[in-house]
């Protein structure tokens, strides 16, 4: 993964846009969410593209662009360590409590 | 209680998962032929929808209503959608986009031997959606559950997109069928032409495609070639019977025994030389394609100089 470069630079070598990951909401009341990915030169045109290429059929009202570079994700290799904390922890759901049957209402 | 638990290998691990149905993920260890594998598939893949684009392209003009104009373009641009879907997903595996379209563009990387046969006749729009684009349903239902993750994502984008498409073929082929003698017979002939190189596209024979048991076994693929075309003979048979056409094939016949349609050899010295580079179109096909990245080359200078500026001027601003 490259970082954030600091200021714009113009690279007319560079034919290849920034990539671009694509979040939709499909309707009000629900949130974004990840779709895809696709090319543009700057937000302006990755959003355009998003609704060429995602939403021809109204599968949305809202969209989000991220560069692709911006986003940073768990690693998969620490996925037991990073992860497991939660698994021993039944107490965190409402089933680990015995209520007693002529309890109503809980 | 002691257990001795023996130590998997990376590869063995990566096989349980696939044995498991879990699907893999863009960072996720995987063995090195499994991501060439899968390179090769998608890019070739999207490389079809691009190509694809090609032969109905050459109709829209000549569409013979602003109905079928329209439908026509939609079609098209949902196969550019396609295309765009596959790349990415690709991308996700470490290549990139220039990489693909140079490998397309100097004819290293194949895409589906299909779109290297002319579109002569205004029934050839019927054809290419009910039979191609069956046949492509065929291929990609499966590929909806295949074990890399965005690979599967995107096929399931694609299919829902595509039963329009045979949809809106099929009914060409109707309207053609229901019509004057000549339209009929402009869809026999266009029919005769289509059977066999629809058939083609499922690939050789099982017994001619050495990779099939290793794409099997890691579960990019579902089904064997064979198998596949032989569900869409049968698939495909009852429907020209229904529009009253005969497929050209005089070897087909129900055989009850099998519960499935016997039907001839394909001929795959032509499968072959096409895939090779000597079908009716390789040539213009990829000329087309070269001719059209060249010309949009000061349109993505132009965009890259343009988001520049306007980057630079936002950053004086703030
Ligand atoms: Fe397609
Ligand atoms: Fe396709
Ligand atoms: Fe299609």
């Amino acid at each position: 993964m490259t970082t954030k470069t600091p200021s714009p630079q113009i690279n007319m070598n560079q034919s290849e846009w920034p990539l671009w990951e694509v979040f939709i909401r499909s309707k009000q009341g629900l949130d974004h969410k990840h779709v895809g990915s696709l090319h543009a030169a700057d937000a302006t045109m990755a959003v355009q593209n998003a609704r060429d290429v995602y939403t021809r059929r109204l599968e949305g009202v809202s969209i989000w662009v991220v560069e692709s570079t911006h986003i940073h994700a768990s690693n998969p290799d620490d996925s037991e360590a990073f992860f497991d904390p939660a698994a021993d922890k039944v107490y965190r759901h409402p089933t680990f409590y015995d209520v007693p049957d002529s309890i109503k209402h809980m | 209680m002691e257990t001795l638990e023996k130590v998997l290998t990376p590869e063995e691990q990566f096989q349980a998962r696939i044995d498991a149905d879990i699907r893999i993920e863009p960072k996720d260890w995987m063995p090195d032929a499994y991501r060439k594998t899968l390179i090769r598939q998608i890019s070739q893949h999207a490389h079809s929808e691009l190509v694809g684009m090609l032969p109905e392209g050459n109709w829209i003009t000549r569409a013979p209503s602003l109905k079928r104009k329209s439908i026509l373009l939609a079609k098209v641009q949902d196969e550019a959608g396609h295309g765009l879907y596959l790349y990415s997903a690709a991308e996700t595996l470490g290549t990139t986009r220039d990489q693909m379209l140079a490998d397309l563009h100097s004819g290293k990387a194949k895409y589906s031997s299909i779109f290297n046969y002319p579109t002569l006749s205004w029934a050839d729009m019927g054809c290419v959606g009910w039979l191609v684009d069956g046949a492509a349903i065929l291929n990609q239902v499966p590929l909806c559950r295949t074990s890399y993750g965005p690979y599967a994502r995107a096929m399931v984008r694609v299919c829902k997109e595509e039963s329009f498409h045979q949809r809106q073929g099929f009914e060409i082929m109707q309207t053609l069928c229901e019509g004057a003698t000549a339209q009929k017979e402009m869809a026999q002939e266009a029919l005769n032409r289509w059977w066999w190189p629809t058939l083609m596209m499922f690939g050789p024979k099982d017994s001619e495609s050495p990779n099939t048991a290793q794409s099997m076994n890691w579960r990019i693929k579902r089904f064997t070639n064979d198998e596949l075309r032989q569900k869409f003979v049968d698939m495909m048979v009852p429907q020209a019977e229904f529009l009253g056409l005969t497929v050209p094939d005089p070897a087909v016949k129900w055989n009850e025994a099998r519960q499935a349609y016997d039907f001839g050899e394909v001929n795959w010295e032509e499968f072959w030389a096409v895939v090779k580079g000597n079908g009716m179109c390789n040539h213009e096909r990829l000329q087309a394609r070269v001719q059209a990245h060249e010309a949009g080359a000061w349109v993505r200078e132009a965009a890259n100089a343009h988001a520049a500026k306007r980057a630079a001027r936002e950053a004086v601003a703030a």
